[in-house]
């Protein structure tokens, strides 16, 4: 199964990836055979298995509803390029598509 | 040619909880100053590990079940996929496949008679950070509100008007403030929908293009978006301009709905199962326990109050309208019935006065009620039946009570209020007026039975108004008699 040229280009639009034009034939070639490894694991008969998302055998892990202590801001802006009125400063959101 | 309008509601509501959905840092986000209630887990931090709130999971279901849905026994919680700067984790939490409630349904006032909105259905999911944009070409990030509960309510497409929208709007918000999941504060985004709407000439069998307008906090803004779209779509109709399958928000200051850079498509969101959080296998059990919290719901306490108290239809609505007036209400009937007070008196107190003191105060019932006690009701109607007071004074009374926190019996003794009704007292005065007015006591006894009118007149004036005029005729005809 061999993934189209635009389809690569998608994919990597999606994870805001810059990829060359030699770089995107070199992503379809490596995720088209991903791609056929899948395709050859979905050969196997699996209706006699249920759905797993995980294999922990953990279920209903949760906890209660009360309020703990969050982090000092500083700390929480500490690892941030930028930050300005105790908030984190991001590109503008509007410019990039 | 006719139109037809194909409307559906995705509704977003912050669960109220405590603490945020996956980590403990505190929900409550309206007040605090930015980035104060944030931790690796709820900023997406490498390493953090989410653990759902249990709260957060019964108070979904309770919704599920106050709309009628059915309950999922398996959920498990995925990831999807985006990128935007207040989602710090490049993924958003929520459910995909398998929504908590499935198959649900609204009953409203529709256009022509009572109608069911369909639920397709209501999921869980974690709220996102808040941006500002500043303007130097920058944005701001607060992630105070990113990981708060959130759930999501999906209607079919069964809405017709933008009227209809409303009204499904309004009893979605009465509902979830009525079982308490919800503060139904809608500018400050705690509640808000995206509506989706789409046209197509009558006959045709296929919907038109959808149009989603993203992010409406208001009802007041939600019908006039859908009135606007629905009459720009119309328009290009007729025009023989296709319609574009497009995402747009509501803009107040020019009254238009204006076109959005478009996002990812569903399938470009990439959901896959949250590995670090196991599946939520959920019990008939743990569901049984759900639906005996849920409460008594407005349409049944509405129809009850026309079947039991006897109320009209007008009244019953408007005192089931939110759950505190409304529980108020039947414990000041229980206390009055006790007084033989009719449930219909104490519905009139409560629309007449009290409705009108809190609207010129402006403050719940809630608060007010810490003043007005709801046995109150029944004590002002019980010395007014008695004729202790007059209609005037139990107004007054009344009044009194609801704004310094007294019995209207005390206030009625302490100010002197008491209807002069009989006895020792009311004697005098007569013998009085009696004395003091000869001419209309000679007119009355010459057979002029109006005269007396003017006699009952002079004992009000003296008793200030706070005389039973019957009585007051009463006494006079007998001291009159007797001599
Ligand atoms: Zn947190």
């Amino acid at each position: 199964m061999s993934l189209t040229l635009e389809e690569v280009e998608h994919v990597a639009r999606l994870a805001r990836l810059r990829l060359s034009p030699a770089e995107l034939e070199k992503m379809r070639d490596q995720l088209s055979r991903i791609l056929d490894h899948f395709q050859m694991l979905q050969q196997i008969d699996v209706s006699a298995t249920p759905p797993t998302a995980q294999v922990t055998d953990l279920i209903n892990v949760m906890r209660e509803d009360e309020v703990r202590p969050s982090l000092p801001r500083e700390q929480a802006l500490a690892n941030a390029p930028e930050h300005q009125d105790g908030m984190f400063r991001v590109r503008a959101i509007f410019e990039d598509a | 040619m006719e139109y037809l309008v194909t409307i559906g509601l995705e509704v977003h509501a912050q669960i109220l909880t405590r603490s945020k959905m996956f980590c403990g840092c505190s929900a409550d986000y309206a007040n605090a100053p930015p980035n104060t209630h944030v931790c690796p887990v709820c900023m997406g931090l490498p390493g953090a590990l989410p653990v759902p709130n249990r709260r957060a999971i019964e108070l979904a279901a309770l919704t599920g079940l106050a709309l009628n849905c059915r309950i999922s026994h398996e959920n498990v919680i995925s990831r999807k996929n985006y990128f935007y700067a207040d989602l710090p984790s490049g993924y958003q939490r929520s459910q995909y496949d398998d929504p908590l409630c499935v198959d649900g349904w609204v009953e409203i006032e529709g256009d022509n008679g009572p109608k069911r909105i369909r639920l397709t259905r209501v999921h869980i999911e974690e709220d996102t950070g808040k941006l500002i944009h500043t303007n130097d070409g920058g944005s701001l990030v607060d992630f105070n509100r990113a990981g708060v509960p959130l759930m999501e309510i999906v209607s079919k497409p069964d809405i017709s008007s933008p009227e209809e929208a409303r009204r499904y709007f309004q009893k979605l918000r009465q509902i979830l403030v009525w079982i308490g999941v919800n503060s139904g504060d809608m500018e400050s985004g705690a509640l808000r929908c995206d509506a989706n709407v789409s046209v197509r000439p009558a006959g045709q069998q296929e919907y038109g293009a959808k149009v989603e307008i993203k992010n409406i906090n208001s009802f007041r803004f939600l019908e006039r978006a859908l009135a606007y779209e629905i009459e720009r779509q119309i328009r290009a109709l007729k025009a023989g301009e296709p319609i574009v399958q497009s995402t747009r928000g509501w803009d107040e200051a020019s009254g238009t709905t204006v076109a959005q850079r478009t996002k990812e498509f569903a399938e470009d969101y990439r959901y896959f199962p949250e590995p670090d959080i196991p599946p939520l296998r959920l019990t008939d059990a743990w569901i049984a326990e759900r639906r005996a919290e849920l409460p008594e719901l407005p349409d049944a306490r509405r129809r009850r109050f026309i079947e039991e108290y006897g109320l009209t239809a007008y009244d019953a609505s408007v005192l089931t309208d939110e759950r505190a007036v409304s529980d108020f209400y039947e414990q000041a009937v229980a206390a009055a019935r006790v007084r033989g007070v009719t449930p219909k008196d104490v519905a009139n107190w409560m629309t007449g006065e009290l409705f009108r003191l809190l609207k010129e105060t402006g403050e719940p019932l809630e608060s007010a009620a810490h003043r007005l006690r709801p046995e109150y009701i029944g004590e002002v109607q019980d010395l007014l039946n008695q004729g202790v007071i007059t209609r005037t004074s139990a107004k007054e009374a009344f009044e009194a009570s609801f704004r310094e926190g007294r019995s209207p019996a005390r206030i009625v003794a302490e100010r002197g209020m008491a209807v002069i009704g009989a006895g020792d007292a009311l004697t005098d005065l007569v013998r009085q007026a009696i004395a003091n007015n000869p001419k209309a006591v000679e007119e009355y006894r010459r057979g002029k039975v109006t005269a007396i009118k003017y006699l009952i007149g002079q004992v009000m004036k003296a008793t200030r108004g706070q005389a039973n005029p019957q009585a007051v005729q009463q006494a006079l005809e007998q001291e009159l008699a007797r001599e």
